[in-house]
């Protein structure tokens, strides 16, 4: 390790946390922090960073190839089947139409075909980083402009697979291909064969992703050391990778279908939030390295064409977004923010446009500069948001008219999380499910989980305690947190983590008994659930009518007494600290109670149920 | 000097009611008004009969606003009847808690106004119906003001809902001001008559 490796790392590092969050600050996504980052470290700026850019730049692409694992497993077979209609029809009807006209552009400006084809599938794609963040941070996913957005870029995400399985079909003569990094197996074989080679590859991972990985990562988990499970983590997504340099495929590709094929296994949330700090840095680094590599004096040969040609791209994609968010009746506020968030060319563009660079169908003077036009539309998204924001949406926005008259929505999707599904947390979960909510549901027992799934319950497995796994089970949008842990420690730990890092979310805890609920109450969780009160009351009331109380008189002292111990259990958790005051007040409070229970017995048949006791009403009203 | 008004609601199945949902919308934007969703609040049946009572003293106008069921309310807005006007304090000996304010009914019902008469299907006027609510106010000191009531719930299109939260609203507006007394009000069947004259 060189001194000048460990410099390097001390520029990357430091453009990223002084730009990051000054673009934050800004209103700009992070991804624009990194850019930014990179093009000032960059050879044409401050040039910290010389032409090793480029090499660092293969490496970060690794950042990419996590995120398209990510993206597979966030995608699970049975949510892609509930978004077809908008994913298939938004999203293909974006992708085609974008492409032809850009390709017709082209090839109008009297570019080659060769040429044309793949930037115009690099420029159609928009980018998952910047318009999902954007959405999330103004709160928007769960409208319809966001629902639209997600499906699109879905679509892109899984149309980039074929495009970048065929883009080596595409025949190029006068550019000599850059010689790659690793020799495949199949350069050099008829394209047929290639094909064949393809598509039993992506066979072979999806059984062996079904038969292998998961039996083997459920052999990881059994020994419950957390590094181990991280680092089969990345030895799945790392040996995936080089399985498909080796027969020739994009890394990229099989990671995404690997990440679709564990997106139904109970250990999605685990996976995803042991490889989601590697995708983070990695990806930052990608996108610095990006802005470090964009030649300047390429653009300020050609700045008119290079700017022009950025707006054509914006323009073309807006007014095809539009088109088809009017096509599918997006209102036209809710269009706009659709179209302006998926304006900006994505950072599948790098990808494509590197590959293709690397197959030698494109010039990497050509590559340099559709980089650097994709990275100028991507400074242009928020730009655009903020003038929507400011002038388009309150001139032209239809503000849709609050209609309260019709059946108000109850959100199902991922708005609670259980967090332990022993006895007490399955209960909550069916009684839950069978009203239509979908809770989702973590627990570390993998042996249960395995099991619980087989019934048809979504369980997922981890140590729910962990801020990252709460993070990938949607802690940040979710109303809910059900505390049902069996452990007392264990749940406090699991509240506290909560309550520091997701304020939003309203907790509910189980406490097993009177000294678990005084000390949740402790910690300011208002709503407590002691497991044995109510069961307890429930018995109670029974027995008191085999006693030969009638069955009403019996229920309502029962509800008056969770009542009472509710407010005593308010009123002694105060004063717990104090020992010996405890001690006495808890004898106290007993007395409280039993005296108080005495009055209500004859109370009831008194004062508070008076209208129904004849008695009363008579001796009050004096007369027989 | 503007009226405290205390809404007793109850609707076992708001969720369902487009036109009330739409109606006590209008409760919650007043800050003269106190609104207890009896269904939301007591889901158990277990009325917590102080704190209404303490309601009750602090308000001058009581409104209950129920569908109508069986000709009568539902029924946890009779627990709360029974439990909470408590002979002693109510009425009865002693009983003047509630002495000198005003009660009112705000119904909406399914059947048409016409069902509601001698040759229609329910044989007698809505008033009749309600007269132990008429006798239950007088018994406590309390005037009755005429019902607002809004028939035939099942037909009304969006544009009918609207029109009567516009009317409920002006209802609102009026008693908030301070309700008219005497002839004005002890004449009218339904207080919706007297929104369309001149008060």
């Amino acid at each position: 390790m060189s001194g000048s490796f460990l410099i390097q790392a001390l520029v990357f590092m430091a453009a990223a946390i002084i730009f990051v969050p000054v673009a934050k600050r800004l209103g700009l996504s992070s991804v624009l922090g990194y850019l930014i980052g990179g093009i000032i470290i960059g050879p044409f700026v401050l040039g910290f960073i010389g032409s090793e850019g480029a090499d660092i730049m293969h490496t970060a692409e690794f950042g990419v190839v996590l995120m398209l694992f990510l993206i597979g497993l966030e995608l699970d077979p049975k949510k892609l089947w509930e978004m077809r209609r908008a994913i298939a029809g938004l999203g293909s009807l974006q992708v085609v139409t974008t492409s032809v006209l850009v390709i017709v552009v082209f090839i109008f400006a009297g570019y080659s075909w060769q040429l044309a084809v793949p930037v115009a599938l690099a420029f159609a794609m928009s980018s998952t980083a910047i318009a999902l963040q954007t959405l999330k941070e103004k709160r928007i996913l769960n409208t319809a402009a966001g629902e639209a957005s997600f499906s699109v870029l879905l679509f892109q995400d899984i149309a980039v697979i074929p495009i970048l399985a065929f883009l080596p079909l595409i025949e190029v003569s006068g550019i000599t291909a850059q010689s790659s990094h690793t020799q495949s197996l199949l350069s050099g074989q008829p394209a047929w064969l290639q094909i064949i080679t393809i598509i039993a590859a992506v066979a072979a991972l999806l059984l062996a992703g079904k038969y292998l990985v998961v039996p083997f990562l459920r052999f990881v988990s059994r020994v419950a050391l957390r590094e181990l499970f991280i680092a089969s983590a990345l030895f799945i997504v790392i040996g995936v990778a080089a399985l498909m340099i080796l027969v020739g495929l994009s890394p990229a590709l099989g990671t995404f279908l690997a990440g679709v094929v564990l997106a139904n296994s109970e250990f999605r949330h685990e996976l995803e939030s042991d490889i989601e700090p590697f995708k983070g840095i990695l990806l930052g680094l990608f996108f610095m390295s990006v802005g470090a590599t964009i030649n300047f004096s390429l653009i300020s040969e050609d700045p008119f064409f290079i700017l022009a040609l950025a707006m054509a791209v914006v323009v073309i994609k807006f007014a095809v977004l539009f088109a088809v968010g009017k096509r599918f009746r997006l209102s036209s506020d809710q269009n706009f923010i659709f179209s302006f968030g998926l304006s900006q060319i994505g950072e599948f563009a790098f990808v494509i446009l590197s590959f293709s660079n690397q197959l030698g169908i494109i010039s990497s003077s050509d590559s340099s500069k559709m980089m650097a036009v994709t990275a100028i539309t991507m400074l242009t998204t928020p730009i655009l948001m903020l003038i929507n924001q400011k002038l388009i949406d309150p001139r032209f926005g239809v503000k849709e008219i609050e209609d309260d008259i019709e059946p108000d929505k109850i959100d199902v999707r991922h708005s609670v999380i259980i967090a332990g599904f022993g006895h007490f947390g399955s209960t909550i979960g069916r009684l839950l499910r069978a009203n239509g909510i979908e809770a989702v549901i973590l627990d570390n027992d993998s042996d249960r989980v395995d099991l619980l799934r087989k019934i048809g319950f979504k369980v997922y497995y981890g140590d729910a305690t962990r801020l990252d796994l709460l993070k990938s089970a949607g802690a940040e949008e979710a109303r809910l947190l059900i505390a049902a842990i069996d452990s007392p420690e264990v749940n406090y730990q699991l509240i506290s983590t909560v309550k520091s890092n997701f304020p939003q979310l309203k907790i509910m805890a189980r406490a097993r008994n009177r000294y678990d609920a005084y000390e949740l109450l402790e910690m300011d969780v208002n709503n407590v659930y002691r497991e044995t009160l109510y069961t307890a009351v429930h018995l109670g009331v029974d027995a008191l009518t085999e006693l030969g109380f009638r069955r009403y008189t019996a229920l309502r002292q029962g509800q008056k007494f969770i009542k009472y111990d509710e407010r005593a259990l308010r009123k002694l958790a105060a004063r717990r600290h104090d020992k010996q005051e405890y001690i006495l007040s808890v004898r106290e409070e007993i007395e409280l109670q039993e005296q108080v229970l005495q009055n209500d017995l004859q109370q009831s048949m008194e004062t508070t149920d008076s209208s129904w006791d004849s008695e009363k009403v008579r001796k009050v009203l004096g007369s027989d | 000097m503007p009226e405290k008004i205390l809404v007793i609601f109850a609707h076992p199945l708001l969720e369902k009611s487009r036109v009330n949902k739409q109606l006590i919308r209008f409760y919650k934007e007043r800050g003269n008004i106190t609104l207890q969703d009896l269904y939301e609040l007591y889901p158990d049946f277990n009325i917590d009969v102080e704190h209404q009572k303490e309601l009750l003293t602090e308000h001058n106008l009581i409104i209950l606003h129920h569908p109508l069921y069986w000709y009568s309310c539902p029924p946890l807005m009779k627990q709360w009847i029974d439990m909470v006007l408590e002979v002693g304090w109510a009425y009865g000996p002693g009983g003047d808690a509630l002495n000198g304010k005003q009660m009112m009914q705000v119904i909406t019902s399914g059947a048409r106004k016409a069902a509601y008469t001698e040759s229609g299907r329910n044989h007698h006027s809505l008033r009749e119906f309600l007269l132990p609510f008429e006798q239950t106010a007088m018994l406590c000191g309390m005037t009755y003001l005429p019902p607002y009531v809004i028939h035939g719930t099942h037909r009304l299109s969006n544009d009918d809902i609207r029109t009567y939260s516009e009317e409920l609203s002006a209802l609102l507006d009026l008693l908030s001001a301070g309700v008219p007394t005497g002839e004005a009000t002890t004449g009218a069947d339904y207080f919706n008559e007297l929104l369309k004259e001149d008060l």
